[in-house]
């Protein structure tokens, strides 16, 4: 298009500012984690590291954080295999039902996360009788990350076609045979980003979380809510949180790696 | 091996029907009678009305702050930038999605609070309804820049540029040739940035101050009050307003854009 250059200057520092306007609340974040100011004055008046040995020696702050990282790698466990087969099931074979087995797998991602976690709650409390802990964390967070394994497994499935298994079972591979041989190594980098997503999901995910944890079992996020208010602990979690940004620049550079080899991954949701 | 979706299809369904369930006045226990009591206190009691109704506005509210933050950047991205810059903002703009929610939230707080750096700028909203707008706005901002950046690059350029020949100012082609093209991925942006603020309670308890939305309601009756009937009656209000919002934007073709 025949931009003028007034447009392109207007565009371009549009630009610029939303990226200030994204970057500064995290910048602010990391920055006030040196803060000297318990409460956080604006400018600082002294840099520390102080809260950041203290985070380090906060016991609630690291057993959050390994529960979380336990729920997480468990709940991508859940969401590979049956994002796997579902994925496998819809785009292989023909059945009844097919399409609305698609739409249920979106569901628990389509619709707003207090209506998923009461919906859990409810379950597990007044129709199983199961005690809210750990395991419904884990059954909660896999329930809504199938969805993300599913549409990257999928999108790959379908780009595929079925040529290379059928070759494959005229060769006289069985289909076991041909899933560990053939399908699987082609799925792999999907497979990858669709874990990648699972996990970061899972491990962020606070709104079902707090409907299903029940009261001894806390995640980090949990923890983080739960201290917020604490002007004591404000620190900590600040640290906590500047520690948190600093990480998620990890995803970004394994899902940048991962686009690089095989197509972007599908983005959740 | 769907047992999973079947079990949360029924635990759907559970929750529709707990949500014609009573409370007992006296000792809180849950009546499990057919009872419409929880739809007509929705109805009727003045205070769930009015939540509602701010919870529905403020909704609206961020998905038109986010639509106009986030056109002139995908524009940009899409239409003006070189391949090697446009490579970098798609990651600069895809990073903060990867941020916790929690982070972004509470970084706001910081932002905004008495003693932090808007209020030394000069001006902060503080906590309450301008701050949770701008909190919720950043935090679905991604959720509207990448289907915007989709919709825009799939705009030919021979279109903009025959509006151009055919001597259509840059404004007049944005406005008559790339907004009308673009407009069903804006609606796929907003039914992300719609469903997310309808049902949050989080960053309105972070950032919002004494102010309460839809979400905090349900929170608190499945929680402090322990009446989850009616939470789950209350919870009905943003699924039904996103399966209404659903099928009227399907026929823009707004969801294959999802």
């Amino acid at each position: 298009m025949n931009t003028s250059r007034g447009l392109r200057t207007v565009l371009l520092a549009c630009t610029a500012a939303v990226l200030v306007f994204v970057y500064a609340p995290l910048a602010l974040v990391v920055l006030n984690s040196f803060n000297s100011s318990k409460s956080f004055v604006w400018p600082p008046e002294s840099l520390t590291l102080h809260w950041w040995h203290a985070a380090a020696r906060s016991a609630g702050a690291r057993s959050a954080l390994v529960t979380s990282l336990e729920i997480a790698a468990l709940a991508t466990i859940v969401a590979l295999a049956l994002g796997t087969m579902a994925a496998m099931a819809l785009s292989r074979y023909r059945f009844f039902g097919r399409d609305a087995v698609s739409l249920l797998v979106i569901l628990p991602i389509a619709l707003p996360g207090i209506v998923t976690g009461i919906a859990l709650n409810n379950a597990f409390r007044t129709m199983l009788g199961v005690e809210l802990g750990f395991f419904t964390i884990v059954v909660a967070h896999g329930t809504f990350c199938i969805v993300t394994v599913f549409n990257n497994v999928q999108a790959r499935l379908r780009r595929l076609g079925t040529s290379m298994e059928e070759a494959s079972a005229d060769l006289g591979a069985r289909t076991a045979t041909t899933f560990r041989l053939v399908t699987f190594p082609m799925l792999r980098s999907a497979l990858l980003a669709g874990a990648l997503l699972a996990f970061g999901l899972s491990f962020d995910e606070i709104v079902v979380t707090t409907f299903t944890a029940g009261s001894d079992v806390q995640t980090l996020p949990i923890w983080i809510f739960a201290n917020l208010f604490r002007p004591n602990q404000g620190p900590v979690v600040n640290v906590v949180a500047a520690v948190l940004v600093l990480v998620s620049a990890i995803p970004i550079y394994l899902a940048q790696k991962l686009s690089d080899t095989a197509g972007a991954p599908t983005a959740a949701p | 091996m769907l047992w999973l979706g079947v079990a949360y299809l029924a635990a759907l369904g559970a929750l529709f029907i707990t949500a014609f369930w009573g409370q007992n006045d006296f000792t809180g226990e849950i009546e499990k009678a057919f009872t419409l009591d929880n739809f007509k206190t929705l109805f009727t009691v003045p205070v769930y009305r009015t939540i509602t109704l701010r919870t529905l506005g403020i909704a609206a509210l961020v998905t038109v702050v986010d639509a106009l933050v986030a056109f002139p950047i995908a524009f940009f991205m899409a239409k003006v930038a070189r391949p090697s810059v446009r490579r970098l903002l798609v990651i600069a703009v895809l990073m903060p999605l990867w941020a916790s929610y929690l982070v972004k939230a509470y970084a706001w707080r910081g932002m905004l609070s008495a003693s932090g750096p808007l209020a030394w700028l000069g001006w902060t909203p503080g906590y309450g309804k301008t701050g949770l707008i701008i909190t919720l706005a950043y935090l679905w901002l991604p959720y509207m820049v990448l289907p915007v950046y989709a919709g825009l690059e799939r705009v030919p350029d021979a279109l903009l540029e025959a509006s151009g020949d055919l001597g259509s100012s840059a404004l007049g082609t944005i406005r008559r040739v790339v907004l009308p093209m673009a407009f069903p991925a804006f609606v796929a942006g907003s039914v992300f940035t719609f469903s997310l603020t309808l049902g949050d309670f989080i960053a309105v308890k972070i950032v919002g101050g004494p102010y309460q939305m839809l979400g905090n309601v349900v929170y608190d009756n499945v929680g402090a009050a322990n009446n989850l009937p009616f939470a789950a009656a209350y919870a009905t209000v943003p699924v039904v307003v996103m399966l209404l919002y659903l099928a009227a934007v399907r026929r823009t073709g707004a969801l294959e854009n999802l």
